[in-house]
């Protein structure tokens, strides 16, 4: 019993070792998916800052449209005015617009 | 087998150690490869747990009395049922099941943002891998659940039997779940106070979690008041004891979070304000789980505020003020008459509610650091505070859903209110009509409950109307498509009406119940809230592990209840009191079979306008049922002991003395299981992921929106 409880912890501290230390043993096969292999360090640094922009960039995008989805709902339940609903739908979508231009030139960059 | 959990414990705890160094060197020098194996960490922590966890539970299943845990929390006699459910009973066993569903969450976090977030994720995989540390080492050196003694006792104390219900089995896994849920947004939070990263994006990723913790301590809340008035004998649901509220705190401030996040979301506001609301659930959740352990307010004073909290909040306070820049709003309220408006003041009411339960629950505390002595707050204190705050929220909830985001003009407000308030008026004209009893904030709630429905209704009806005239869809199916199409804002709807569903069972059941204890004798009746209970006859049951409620009892007493009203009947209700083994030498062969705790079993009949509620403690010390034990005792051998409890028995079915009845009458308690139901499903509904076909619509309307804006 006992040398079957060993047998276990020793595989069971084979299987730990292998699964944390897989990034370190071969970094290409964690971040396959990543665009960003082979690059420097520093280039790494900066595609990761990127990427965190572009996904803040998206996120406010996506709040955005949920915003302007909103605005049109409580209008047609009753809660904004005409007059009030044209200005903040115009003032909503211009930030939209503002967000797509921003995503546009993450883009080109 | 014990060494094997212990060693997985040992395990668990490196990888930790390891999984924070990775994090933070990982993060720090910029190096994925680290940050990858940090968060890897996470998952090899949740396999090593699991292991460890799976020992524990093969132990309790297998009666395996070398552990400590087993023998002190469990037996042969407790049913296979509970035995599963014991693991978490005992402290060692609870500490490992709050550390092992937190590696599950946080594995599941983790790879939901493998690819986002990078050094947001590594703060917080460091953060949550901090968490699971702490609660690990406190396993490996203060309480070891895979502790053995040798030789193992040959039966163990079985499990308290006032766990001895289904409900408990899912209790604490809900309200745990909760607790390590909330920790996720807390390691989210404080990862983008330190990586500088405060835009709406890391709360998009932690929204789900914070949901699904409001989510499940709610259920775990539910159902802990559902056991207490279903199960322990004193016939409430909630008495402001210190672990209920600490349950119920993380839920407000949660509950104030997932309204306040969308101001954020929104308007980029608030941002100090949800960052702070994140960080207080998760330490509240984290003290409350010292709290449900220890179960008295020294203990967490003894190893929980000083190790842990004052450091944290101190952590957490520096990092806030040193970010104060980063955090500053986007924009401002536009109007004063608007949605945010509303969140605002709920926010302040949500947490006001919160700061009165903390102080109440801390008094202790508090008063012994001031005065150096201890004294502690009660219900009528609780009550005192709490009631006008939780009008005033309900109100809230009714009035926020028929006001606009942004600016709301008074004239719509004033057509969007007559509904409401001629729905509040109605109620309480109707009440009075009717002749309620004048209970000042019974009847108040009843009145804001009242607003709440009809603004929801109108809500629904409003919106369904709206996409008809866009869609042309019959109203169910527009129904159906608005709420698809707008989860997050009609699952809150539906919250809220699960809220004040609730709130009116608790205002009627604790404004007009009617409660009676008093001793009968058989033939004997009492009448309680217009209610003739008679005595009818006595019931006894000898019958190990097969009682009738299932709960491994030895021996049970009872009573059967005839309840009618003006001559007809109504119920037959059977309450009984059951007895336990204890295991005890020294109480004979016969009364050990009975020396273990006495619990209720209590007997209802439930209906939607009133519930019938009863508990007996029969008079087991009874001379002439005690002269049978006695007897027993000097004459009888362990495995003939059974016999003088058949005797006892059959005596106390042909001369029942007088026993103790302890009679309720409280109406409309059933709204609360269903309210708690409803905002189950509001929930569910809220928290659901949008189709993928109405992301293609969003993307296609977004499209729309560039050229119009262009335009």
């Amino acid at each position: 019993m006992d040398i079957l409880i060993a047998v276990c912890l020793v595989v069971l501290a084979l299987a730990v070792a292998y699964v944390v230390s897989a990034p370190l043993r071969a970094p290409q096969d964690e971040e396959q998916h990543d665009p960003d292999q082979g690059r420097s360090r520093a280039s790494e640094k900066e595609a990761a800052d990127e990427k965190a922009e572009l996904d803040s960039l998206l996120t406010a995008r996506e709040n955005k449209y949920k915003e302007i989805r909103d605005a049109e709902l409580d209008f047609r339940t009753g809660k904004l005015s005409s007059d009030d609903y044209k200005a903040i739908d115009a003032e909503l979508r211009a930030e939209a617009l503002e967000i797509l231009d921003q995503l546009e030139a993450l883009d080109r960059s | 087998m014990a060494g094997l959990g212990f060693a997985c414990l040992l395990m668990a705890l490196l990888v930790c150690v390891y999984g924070i160094g990775a994090s933070l060197y990982g993060v720090r020098s910029g190096r994925a490869e680290f940050t990858a194996s940090g968060r890897r960490s996470v998952y090899a922590l949740a396999g090593v747990l699991t292991v460890a966890f799976a020992v524990l539970e093969v132990a309790f299943l297998r009666n395996d009395f070398v552990f400590n845990t087993v023998a002190d929390t469990s037996s042969r006699s407790t049913p296979t049922f509970y035995r599963a459910a014991a693991v978490w009973s005992s402290q060692e066993g609870s500490l490992l099941l709050w550390a092992w569903l937190l590696s599950l969450w946080s594995s599941l976090a983790l790879f939901l943002t493998r690819r986002r977030m990078r050094d947001i994720a590594s703060y917080a995989t460091a953060i949550l891998l901090g968490f699971g540390g702490f609660f690990i080492a406190l396993m490996v050196f203060y309480a070891n659940p895979f502790a053995t003694t040798h030789p193992a006792p040959a039966e163990g104390a079985g499990l308290d039997p006032l766990l001895r219900f289904p409900t408990m089995m899912i209790h604490p896994p809900m309200l745990y779940s909760g607790y390590t849920l909330a920790t996720i947004p807390l390691a989210f939070g404080m990862g983008a106070l330190l990586s500088r990263r405060v835009d709406a994006d890391w709360l998009k990723a932690v929204r789900r979690f914070a949901f699904a913790a409001w989510l499940f301590l709610g259920v775990g809340i539910l159902l802990g008041a559902r056991w207490s008035y279903s199960e322990l004998g004193w016939g409430g649901y909630w008495g402001w004891d210190a672990v209920e509220n600490a349950s119920l705190m993380p839920w407000l401030t949660g509950t104030a979070f997932l309204h306040s996040l969308m101001l954020q979301e929104k308007r980029g506001m608030l941002k100090v304000w949800n960052v702070s609301l994140v960080l207080a659930t998760g330490t509240l959740a984290i003290m409350g789980t010292f709290l449900v352990r220890s179960g008295v307010l020294n203990s967490i004073h003894a190893f929980g505020g000083a190790t842990l909290g004052v450091p944290f909040v101190t952590l957490i306070g520096v990092l806030i003020v040193s970010r104060r820049d980063m955090l500053r709003s986007e924009h401002r309220l536009d109007s004063l008459l608007s949605r945010e408006s509303i969140f605002l003041a709920n926010n302040v009411v949500l947490v006001g509610l919160c700061f009165v339960i903390f102080w109440g629950t801390y008094f202790p505390l508090i008063s012994a650091a001031v005065t150096g002595q201890e004294s502690s707050v009660g219900p009528p204190w609780f009550d005192r505070y709490t009631v006008p705050l939780a009008l005033l929220l309900v109100l809230l909830s009714g009035l926020g859903p028929v006001i606009a985001w942004r600016r709301a003009t008074l004239a719509n407000a004033r057509r969007n209110l007559l509904m409401p308030v001629a729905g509040a008026l109605l109620t309480l004209v109707v009440l009075l009509l009717a002749g309620v009893p004048g209970r000042p904030y019974a009847l108040a709630m009843f009145s804001c409950a009242g607003f709440v429905l009809t603004s929801l209704g109108q809500e629904f009806v409003r919106g369904t109307r709206a996409r008809r005239a866009m869609a042309g869809e019959p109203a169910p199916q527009a129904l159906l498509a608005l709420v698809r199409r707008n989860r997050r804002r009609y699952g809150g709807y539906v919250v809220h009406l699960g809220m004040a569903v609730l709130f009116i069972g608790v205002a009627a059941s604790s404004s007009f119940k009617h409660a009676s204890e008093l001793s009968l004798a058989p033939g004997q009746s009492a009448r309680v809230g217009g209610y003739e209970m008679k005595y009818e006859r006595p019931t006894a049951t000898v019958t190990p592990q097969f009682d009738r409620e299932h709960t491994g009892s030895t021996m049970a007493l009872g009573a059967e209840v005839n309840v009618s009203k003006d001559g007809h009947h109504v119920a037959t209700l059977r309450p009984s009191q059951g007895y336990y083994a204890s295991g005890e030498s020294s109480a004979g062969t016969v009364g050990s079979l009975i020396a273990g705790q006495a619990v209720s079993h209590i007997s209802m009949s439930g209906g939607v306008t009133r519930d019938l509620w009863s508990a007996i403690q029969p008079d087991i010390g009874a001379p002439v049922l005690q002269r049978i034990v006695s007897t027993g005792n000097k004459t009888l051998p362990s495995e003939d002991a059974l016999v003088a409890l058949l005797y006892l028995a059959r005596e106390y079915l042909k001369h029942p003395p007088p026993a103790q009845f302890h009679f309720i009458v409280s109406p409309l308690v059933m709204w609360i299981w269903i309210g708690g139901l409803i905002v189950l499903g509001g929930g569910l509904i809220a928290i659901w992921p949008a189709p993928s076909t109405v992301r293609r619509r969003v993307l296609a309307r977004s499209r729309a929106a560039r050229g119009l804006a262009r335009a």
